[in-house]
């Protein structure tokens, strides 16, 4: 498979790589995928008293373009609020990584993942 | 050591040095280009006596008459000649054809495509090490069986069926017993003076031949007969019609000649540098061996590294060239199903490397390998939430995982 450049970069270079603590209330984790399908995201934000996401961190189970997706994602959230973290469409990251059409399930993936992070804050927060 | 390191045997091979020298005296005016159809000239003789020989070199490999040997354009068309030819020519005796799950696609594509035409499949299960039971073939024979299909070695997981027992049990009962010996020959001995082997499969390329080039050895005690799939100049007694490719016969002739010559030699070298990879990561955390060890060629390792997914593995196995079974190398996105008929779940299915050694591979190469394995596995497993979840004592079959 012939990845971008920048897929490669995020796969050997993940950034963001890690946990933080799921019961911590600013923390929200998103868990979605599943082995069975070869993929696996695990990704979490946490966010700053006035609801902007401070830091963000992911584990992956999963191809290249799943891991480069789920890095690229937890770049992108930082700074954001919740409201505009739950706006990231899978189609800008699929382009920016330049994810050929097999792979782009990888980044709906990673859309998916940040919605359910921000579910999880926002019903932990009620 | 030069990077990458090719560990894809079982996937082609490169061409023996002297099997490309031989093809090349085949090709230009100065050589030996001519058809080996045209009885009139000298051109056309000379062309004829080469195939003769590589045709002989191909029976002896595996202990035929050279007669018997039908020159195709690959295991796959040979698979396609042997079962539908097979199964139309006996139709009249009998609609049911017994294969295993197994087989390679060139087999289980030839049977759906006869399931359209009106016959009767039977795919067995293998055992969880890959092997075949014959008890379940016997129990699976009917009155109207004309066909049973089994591969000597599994492409995937490198392990030998016991095609000796089995093809008692198929002439026992007067039925047809085809062998995809792609990734055999060469490879584990074949006599076919004693085996019950009816139909048997060949590849030139992966054992040091090109690509292109196959054949099928067609039983003539007792006669089997097959109706032709390629009609045209009644080439090769008119199973298989088309001019024959004069360079790609001599070459695949050389490469089975050489087999003869060293494949015990290589066979021995090459097991050693196969047991010392699986000696080298066998003692890491959840490492999977898939296939029987005994009963398996000598340059074949599958190994799942679960836990990590096949393809980021592979991503970082830059300097490695394998495969894998993982759905993401795949075009069907899905799991290998070789793996998953020998009853591995979808992770581990997911997570495995097929390493193929051969003739150019060395102990050196295999020290690195082993080496990169520890620590990209490790790279991986750090990335991976299953391994966090695995360290933590969850079962991972307990959670409610989201299909899509």
């Amino acid at each position: 498979m012939a990845y971008s450049d920048k897929v490669i970069d995020h796969y050997e270079n993940p950034r963001n790589v890690g946990v933080l603590d799921a019961e911590d209330k600013n923390v929200g984790t998103g868990m979605v995928g599943a082995p069975a399908c070869g993929d696996v995201m695990r990704l979490q934000i946490k966010v700053n008293d006035d609801g902007v996401i401070e830091d963000a961190k992911f584990k992956t189970y999963g191809c290249g373009s799943a891991i480069a997706s789920s890095s690229l994602l937890t770049e992108w959230v930082k700074g954001k609020t919740l409201d505009e973290a739950q706006q990231i469409k899978n189609t800008e990251l699929a382009e920016e990584l330049a994810l050929p059409p097999v792979k782009v399930h990888c980044s709906v993936l990673a859309e998916d993942a940040i919605k359910a992070a921000v579910e999880d804050i926002k019903s932990k927060q009620g | 050591m030069q990077l990458p390191i090719y560990l894809d045997y079982s996937a082609t091979t490169p061409c023996d040095p002297r099997v490309a020298e031989k093809m090349a005296e085949c090709l230009t005016l100065e050589g030996n280009f001519g058809n080996p159809a045209s009885r009139s000239h000298t051109f056309g003789w000379k062309a004829d006596e080469e195939i003769d020989k590589a045709r002989q070199y191909v029976a002896d490999l595996v202990n035929a008459n050279p007669k018997e040997i039908v020159w195709t354009s690959g295991a796959t068309e040979s698979d396609n000649l042997a079962i539908k030819g097979a199964a139309h020519f006996y139709k009249t005796r009998g609609n049911h054809l017994i294969t295993c799950k197994t087989e390679h696609k060139a087999v289980l594509d030839s049977m759906r495509q006869l399931e359209r035409e009106g016959f009767e499949v039977t795919y067995l299960d293998p055992e969880a090490n890959g092997l075949i039971d014959i008890e379940k073939i016997k129990a699976a024979i009917r009155p109207e069986t004309t066909l049973i299909s089994i591969m000597h070695v599994n492409n995937e997981i490198g392990v030998i069926q016991d095609i000796a027992a089995i093809g008692e049990l198929a002439r026992a009962n007067k039925i047809i017993f085809h062998v995809d010996a792609a990734q055999s020959a060469g490879k584990v001995d074949i006599d076919l003076s004693t085996l019950k082997v009816d139909l048997m499969s060949f590849s030139a390329h992966k054992i040091y031949g090109p690509k292109g080039i196959g054949a099928l050895y067609v039983r003539r005690k007792p006669r089997i007969r097959i109706e032709a799939q390629m009609h045209g100049g009644g080439h090769e007694r008119g199973m298989r019609s088309g001019t024959l490719a004069t360079h790609q016969i001599v070459g695949m002739g050389e490469a089975f000649r050489i087999a003869k010559a060293e494949m015990h030699e290589d066979n021995a070298r090459i097991v050693k540098l196969r047991d010392r990879l699986y000696d080298g990561v066998k003692d890491m955390e959840e490492v999977y061996l898939n296939g029987d060890l005994e009963q398996r060629v000598s340059g074949n390792m599958n190994i799942s590294f679960n836990f990590v997914e096949g393809e980021s593995l592979i991503m970082a196995l830059k300097d490695l060239a394998v495969s894998s079974g993982s759905a993401c190398t795949s075009s069907s996105l899905e799991p290998s199903y070789v793996l998953r008929a020998i009853g591995r779940n979808d992770e581990l299915a997911h997570s495995s490397i097929r390493f193929t050694f051969g003739r150019y591979s060395t102990m050196e190469e295999v020290e690195f390998v082993i080496s990169v394995m520890h620590e990209k596995v490790k790279k991986l497993r750090d990335l991976s939430p299953l391994w966090d979840m695995f360290k933590a004592g969850i079962d991972l079959d307990s959670v409610q995982w989201a299909a899509h």
